[in-house]
């Protein structure tokens, strides 16, 4: 008898029906992978399980047992816990503070700060990092927030531990952490749920695949059945044949950008390198290597010294309005936090960085706003039920691509995208990767940031590396391989890193 | 987020909440007209409603300002001291017999009072922006600032327009009415109408949605954040300057305690209009329903003999925090 099992389960927002009548069951001691494309219902699904949100329809079983859950705490007392896709953290507590939150450890009346810190300390080692349990949440990177979050769900006695998209900010290194906790509570006879859109890492943990499309469920396989090739073909409905467009070769162009001995303190020092009309020029590093502060630094989102030279004129931005205005933009890689209004709906977003362009003779145009809105729906294929949901709604693709729609009604000559495909299906993928390329052949020049060094690889003309603040190297052509790049990135020996 | 009410109507959103916190404080203005008529038979007169509303255009339209301040994550509490300290150095001016002809001395003297009161609020914004002071903070300084100022200003005592030509002249504009309409009535309607209209219809009220909505958001799309805060603080100067210009005629004087608790009725209207105090959602013409809820409850209370007058303070008091509580549940669902 599974560990857990749910039959005809169904769940309608509104009039859009997001899941249908799906079946599925989890085995004590196994692994069984969620995939599908962004919004085809995995996250919906995975907090009706864990009590989050009721189902429209359909029966959950314990053990056998009919249960209903009236909310996530009632789902953990039966040993079901979740990890969010979503960072959910108070970001002005500590570590320590957030792992135990809820449930902090007392000696007598008094709150036991110490234990609370070793605790934490072993949790985050334990997920292969070491992250000072007395830093202050919103002093972490994405990667590491993720990483306590993970550490505090595992603190709670569990029988079904669900991960939605645990690892989709987390470099290789991070990731084999994981996984090998994973291993560790699968030995135990704890039943997974592992939400991925990183088809390989799927192959290596999951024991099962279930395949979603559209809400429905439309294969569930052993793993050994599947190759990362047949995964993606059930996911998208097609073959994904070729993640990575064709690129031209690059022929001698101009300098459209410029910089020189940048410094943004405490993140980036001396920096310098050139972009050049039609360039994709890719950032690789890892996590804390300062690339996104570089970049910030340089639209005048922090203060930085250096010169920065635009068109060959010396421009340095003293905020991002400036930057703006000169035709860069910078997408941040934290969409929810610094890219999008979660509590207000798509056209509000959409225009919110363009509004000049929508101002009538006094007042917001709202028919051009709704037909820009349309034309970004068709364009940039966001998946949406609805026009008028809020964009905290939308599946965590389709929000990038609202973002990217938000920062292209600016019509800029220079594009920096940080982490462009964080947490988005392969389906999407391609289809960002092809727009990307063809902002490129417009004759626009493009920045890319990417923790994942396949798609630097894939899309980039020359990709730069950074390490501890400092640009190390330049990888082209030939040399453009993992190796090359872990090399610069780690300042490791080849034969290390090989 | 345009017209909340009317879009929301036509075309239901995802989830009702938005709607029902919408509509609340409509609702209870509506269950509190009833219960005004049951108590009382003098409750439903024209008379004693024109009367109401006007008396509560004061805290209506200083609310407007309010909720610019509080949409953008922004709290000023310096706005009944900054009442206070604004129609006094208008009196002053009016008395000082700088502009012998009263006719132009009244036109000097509310050109001023407007004056004065964006220069309050532009001191009020660039403490908390530039300054990087909590508004909490910077408009608790303010406040004790402007009131000082007031009582030093009137030596403890009044502060009364001498002049009884230009009072004559300036009556009207809080006594008089316009086709049966109190003027005070028509002010605050025309000043909402033009703040919901530059709220939801424009490129700034969306900026100031943005960034009481979320900061960093805001600033990734390059807005500046401290312009946008800076002119909300300078909007509610000039709706305090507004209250002055209807506040001056009606007793002719004022005096250290002018104007005393208002930002807190201003705060509860803000509130119990269905305006986040977080920032972000602003209902402006919930603020002006919670106006009239308050100066209600206090005209209910006065009508019947139930409740002491007294109490009417704690009776407010008890309608912030219900109205906290139904929006906290209507958010929930
Ligand atoms: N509260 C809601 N109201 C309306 N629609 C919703 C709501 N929550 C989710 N949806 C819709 O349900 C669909 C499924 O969303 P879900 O987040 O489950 O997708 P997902 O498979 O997890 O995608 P991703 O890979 O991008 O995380 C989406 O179309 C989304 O817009
Ligand atoms: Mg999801």
């Amino acid at each position: 008898m599974p560990l857990f099992e749910a039959t005809g389960l169904s769940k309608t927002f509104g009039i859009v029906e997001v899941l249908k009548d799906i079946n599925i069951n989890v085995r004590a001691g196994e692994v069984h992978a969620i995939i599908g494309e962004n919004g085809a219902g995995k996250s919906t699904l995975m907090k009706i399980i864990a009590g989050n949100q009721p189902p429209t329809r359909g029966e959950m079983r314990i053990d056998g047992e009919t249960v209903t859950f009236s909310g996530p705490v009632d789902a953990e007392h039966r040993g079901i816990v979740l990890v969010h896709q979503e960072i959910l953290l108070a970001p002005d507590l500590t570590v320590a503070q957030n792992i135990y939150l809820g449930r902090e450890l007392h000696k007598g009346v008094f709150i036991d700060d110490r234990a609370m810190n070793e605790g934490a300390a072993k949790a985050v080692r334990g997920l292969g990092s070491d992250i000072d349990p007395n830093t202050i949440v919103s002093r972490l990177s994405i990667a590491q927030r993720q990483l306590v979050q993970i550490a505090r769900v595992l603190l709670v006695p569990h029988r079904i531990v669900i991960f939605d998209e645990p690892t989709a900010s987390l470099t290789p290194h991070e990731t084999d952490a994981l996984l090998k906790v994973i291993r560790q509570i699968r030995a135990k006879g704890v039943g997974v749920l592992y939400i991925s859109h990183r088809l390989p890492e799927v192959k290596e943990i999951a024991d099962r695949v279930t395949v979603l499309r559209d809400g429905r469920l439309v294969a569930s396989h052993d793993v050994s059945e599947l190759q990362s090739a047949d995964m993606a073909r059930l996911m998208v409905g097609r073959d994904v044949a070729k993640l990575y467009p064709d690129r031209h070769a690059a022929e001698a162009r101009e300098t459209v950008l410029e910089v020189e001995h940048l410094n943004v303190p405490g993140y980036a020092q001396d920096a310098s390198f050139q972009l050049k009309k039609g360039e994709i020029l890719g950032f690789a590093g890892l996590v804390g290597a300062g690339r996104t502060e570089l970049m910030e630094g340089m639209v005048g989102l922090r203060t930085s010294r250096g010169v920065v030279r635009h068109l060959g004129k010396p421009v340095n931005f003293k905020d991002v309005h400036a930057s703006l205005k000169a035709g860069i933009v910078y997408l941040s890689e934290d969409r929810k936090g610094k890219g999008l209004l979660l509590t207000k709906d798509l056209i509000v977003n959409l225009t919110l960085a363009s509004l000049g362009k929508f101002i009538g003779a006094l007042q917001i145009d709202r028919k051009r706003e709704s037909a820009a809105l349309d034309k970004a729906i068709r364009d940039f294929d966001i998946r949406t039920g609805r026009k008028d949901i809020l964009a905290g709604q939308l599946s965590g693709g389709n929000q990038q691509k609202l973002l990217l729609a938000k920062m292209m009604l600016l019509d800029p000559s220079i594009v920096i995208i940080d982490e462009p495909t964080r947490g988005i299906d392969i389906g999407n993928k391609e289809q960002i990767y092809k727009f990307i390329a063809k902002l490129a052949e417009e004759g626009r020049s493009i920045i890319v940031v990417s923790s994942e060094m396949p798609e630097l690889i894939g899309i980039c003309d020359r990709i730069l590396v950074m390490r501890s603040g400092r640009i190390v190297g330049e990888v082209t052509g030939d040399h453009m391989n993992e190796n090359e790049i872990v090399v610069l990135a780690t300042g490791a020996t080849k034969e290390e890193a090989a | 987020m345009a017209n909340v009410a009317t879009e929301t109507a036509k075309a239901p959103k995802t989830s009702k909440d938005w709607d029902m916190a919408a509509i609340a404080p409509f609702i209870a203005l509506a269950l509190l007209l009833a219960l005004g008529y049951f108590a009382n038979p003098n409750f439903m007169t024209s008379a004693n409603l024109l009367n109401v509303v006007t008396r509560s255009s004061f805290i209506a339209v200083i609310a407007l300002g309010a909720t610019y301040v509080i949409t953008s994550g922004g709290l000023d509490l310096s706005v009944g001291a900054m009442l206070a300290f604004v129609a006094s150095l208008m009196i002053l001016f009016l008395n000082s017999g700088t502009v012998a002809d009263p006719a132009l001395a009244l036109v000097a003297g509310m050109a001023l009072a407007i004056a004065i009161g964006a220069a309050c609020g532009l001191a009020n914004g660039l403490i908390t922006t530039i300054g990087r002071i909590e508004p909490f903070i910077a408009t608790l300084g303010t406040m004790g600032i402007y009131r000082g100022l007031t009582t030093w200003l009137s030596q403890g005592g009044a502060i009364t327009v001498r002049d009884r030509d230009i009072l004559a002249l300036y009556r009207p504009v809080y006594s008089g009415s316009f086709v049966g309409v109190p003027v005070p009535i028509i002010v605050i309607f025309v000043t909402a109408a033009i703040a919901a209209f530059v709220l939801y219809r424009t490129r700034y009220g969306r900026h100031v949605t943005a960034v009481g909505s979320n900061e960093d958001v805001a600033r990734y799309s390059g807005i500046s954040i401290n312009r946008v805060r800076t002119v909300t603080y300078v909007i509610q100067g000039l709706c305090v300057a507004v209250a002055v210009l209807l506040y001056v005629p009606r007793l002719g004087s004022t005096s250290a305690t002018t104007g005393s608790f208002w930002e807190l009725q201003a705060i509860t209207a803000v509130v119990v209009g269905g305006t986040a105090l977080r920032g972000g959602v602003g209902r402006i013409w919930g603020t002006i329903c919670g106006a009239f809820i308050l100066e209600i409850v206090g005209n209910i209370m006065l009508l019947s003999n139930f409740v002491s007058e007294y109490l009417i303070g704690a009776i407010q008091g008890a309608i912030i925090i219900i109205a906290m509580l139904v929006q906290r549940s209507l958010m929930r669902r």
